[in-house]
């Protein structure tokens, strides 16, 4: 805060952060780690990669997949899988409710978007996480778009690709929920079984249910710099061991360090890495750069 | 409390195993058939010395207590259920190990890093017939509570349940699995050595293993840290075990932000038997003696190798290829949602 706005009286001050709502949104953005100013439509064009520091902005699925895939030719899968409200859950608020204003917030009707498409031409089946929608849980239609996206990748002899990026198992779908953990896991046995390359791709957050189930059985997996990746939570450890965590502890620099994954990889250099393993892995010629 | 140890000279892992000569812990639900059971203890010390024959009425008491306890069994909310499943005295992995089996041998250690005492394994006979048995273990006294970490494993205890599932493949010997932990273990070392990937790992092998594998929740069931152990093809729970992806209390807290909605979140989670059941998720319920397995763990026990021995003789009999792509069917089949015919 400025001197000049700390010697205003209450009700002003109050007047300048409403004023500051006005301008419109979205123009202009902050980086959450270097606090440089930036212009969105620069960062857009970045990849939401901070072009000062280098920090990796979270970004939704269509995102993820609009910046992996090659225009052209795109088949989403499992779009007409849709949630139910199983065990009609209510806490301070309705499962149905929360369902329906996360799709209205994030146009998505679940936390999973499958698409067929090809990256630097290759063919492939890709899956990314919309965290926006109830924090990426994993629920039925997340467990069911996964098992599908796999057997369409089984189908065209493709790799299959998932972008994570997910607070863990959805709660309001109890038990169901946690079983998709083992229904995702089970289907990444039969891609093994066709020799087609699984690559699992973590970013900010990874965490519980999706951590602790497909995300980490990929053939190879790749984290984005900076995410968050583990199995509980932070505050759940800092709570039950009653000391403080070590600096930058879960994050992906701590995996890669303790060998959890294969390696980090700036967003923007994805496609490249992505198109260059699978082509590789599947004995095919070497991806046109 | 007084607990007798049976054999004097046991190694730790081997502690549980004890005769349960204790008194009855009683749950808040369960005050009232405490009190009359007081009642009729103290009136069975005095019968000797009275002059008076009493016995009829000792009797009249215990019928009451009975019919009590059946009427308080008879509508147990999630949340008692939760109680009666976490009970101090609850039989656990190593007490049925001991009931249901003969010469178990136990194997240590994932090869690695460590052995885990939350996880106990090992290779066993049941009905004579040699079985790998694997289950997560709680302590019961504080010593040992500490030993087994409460029951929540660390990477390496799923690493040697993994191990001794993959030997079981070898020598194509049948998985038993006992299921009770409050979940995997939240620890910075933990995390440091892989949580996620050591349960990752243990599902997806679990869903290829090319041997019947049944599966059993005989006390908690906590999420992640459960179903690492979980997957199999027939899993079973105990009457009043538990199996939840989120324990009531982190659901109450996060949900409701505070732990004391608890009843209120076991309740929507579904977490019983019967509603696991209902919901497709669970194939078989073993049904408990009255007022939970502590009451009588021999009845339990009993109860549970009658389930086991269905389960092993439905599984023996299936040709290998059947059963995995049952097994695999059925991990697809979990799920509920709806369908438009539109894309």
């Amino acid at each position: 805060m400025s001197w000049f706005q700390k010697i205003l009286p209450p009700k002003i001050q109050r007047r300048v952060e409403a004023a500051k709502k006005t301008v419109p949104e979205g123009l202009w953005s902050k980086c959450p780690n270097c606090e440089a100013v930036l212009y969105a439509a620069d960062l857009d064009n970045n990849a939401h990669v901070c072009p000062q520091c280098g920090h990796h902005n979270r970004i939704g699925a269509r995102k993820r997949l609009e910046l992996l895939l090659d225009e052209g030719e795109q088949t989403e899968i499992g779009a007409n899988v849709l949630p139910v409200d199983t065990l009609r859950f209510k806490d301070s608020r309705k499962y149905s409710e929360r369902l329906s204003d996360a799709a209205k917030e994030t146009g998505e009707k679940d936390a999973l978007v499958v698409v067929a498409g090809k990256v630097l031409g290759v063919p492939l089946v890709a899956a990314a996480f919309e965290f926006r929608f109830m924090g990426g849980s994993m629920g039925s239609v997340v467990g069911e778009r996964f098992v599908r996206g796999v057997d369409a990748a089984i189908k065209g002899k493709q790799p299959f690709v998932c972008i994570s990026a997910s607070g863990g198992a959805r709660m309001q779908e109890g038990l169901l929920s946690l079983m998709q953990m083992a229904k995702t896991s089970a289907a990444l046995t039969q891609l093994s079984a066709h020799r087609l390359p699984f690559i699992s791709v973590l970013t900010d957050p990874t965490m519980g249910g999706v951590s602790a189930s497909f995300a980490m059985l990929g053939d190879v997996i790749i984290a984005e710099p900076g995410a968050l990746i583990g199995f509980a939570g932070p505050r759940v450890i800092e709570q039950t061991v009653r000391e403080k965590l070590p600096e930058g502890f879960q994050r992906a620099e701590f995996l890669l360090e303790h060998g959890a994954i294969d390696m980090i990889v700036d967003r923007r250099e994805l496609r490249k890495v992505i198109a260059r393993t699978v082509c590789a892995l599947m004995r095919k010629p070497a991806p046109r750069v | 409390m007084r607990v007798r140890l049976a054999g004097g000279r046991r190694r730790a892992s081997d502690r549980c195993l004890f005769t349960l000569t204790m008194k009855t812990t009683y749950l808040d639900f369960e005050q009232p058939i405490a009190e009359l059971e007081a009642k009729i203890e103290e009136l069975s010390e005095v019968q000797g010395e009275a002059a008076l024959d009493i016995s009829e009425e000792i009797e009249r008491l215990r019928k009451k207590g009975m019919a009590l306890t059946k009427e308080i069994y008879a509508k147990l909310t999630a949340w008692q259920i939760a109680q009666v499943a976490r009970h101090p005295q609850r039989p656990y992995t190593l007490d049925y190990i001991q009931r249901l089996t003969s010469d178990f041998q136990e194997l240590h250690g994932d090869r690695a890093f460590a052995d885990d005492p939350a996880i106990v394994g090992g290779i066993a006979r049941f009905d004579g017939e040699p079985v790998v048995v694997i289950g997560h273990q709680k302590g019961r006294d504080t010593k040992e509570k500490l030993l087994r970490n409460f029951g929540m494993p660390r990477p390496e205890g799923y690493r040697k349940a993994l191990r001794l599932m993959r030997l079981a493949e070898k020598f194509k010997l049948p998985v038993l699995t006992f299921i009770d932990t409050p979940g995997a273990y939240p620890g910075i070392g933990a995390e440091e050595r892989g949580q996620s990937e050591a349960i990752a790992r243990n599902l997806y092998v679990m869903a290829e293993l090319k041997t019947p594998i049944v599966c059993t929740v005989i006390g908690e069931g906590g999420s992640g840290g459960a179903l690492a152990i979980g997957v199999g093809d027939i899993v079973m729970m105990l009457q009043y075990a538990t199996y939840s992806v989120i324990s009531p209390e982190g659901c109450a807290s996060i949900l409701w932000k505070s732990a004391d909605k608890a009843s209120l979140a076991a309740e929507s989670l579904g977490i019983t038997a019967n509603r696991l059941k209902s919901l497709g998720l669970i194939d078989r319920i073993v049904e408990e003696p009255l007022g939970g397995a502590h009451r009588d763990p021999e009845t339990m026990a009993e109860n549970l190798r009658g389930a086991l021995r269905d389960a092993l003789k439905q599984l023996r009999e299936r040709p290998l290829n059947g059963l995995l792509n049952d097994r695999y069917a059925r991990l697809m089949g979990y799920g509920k949602f709806k369908e438009t015919r539109a894309g």
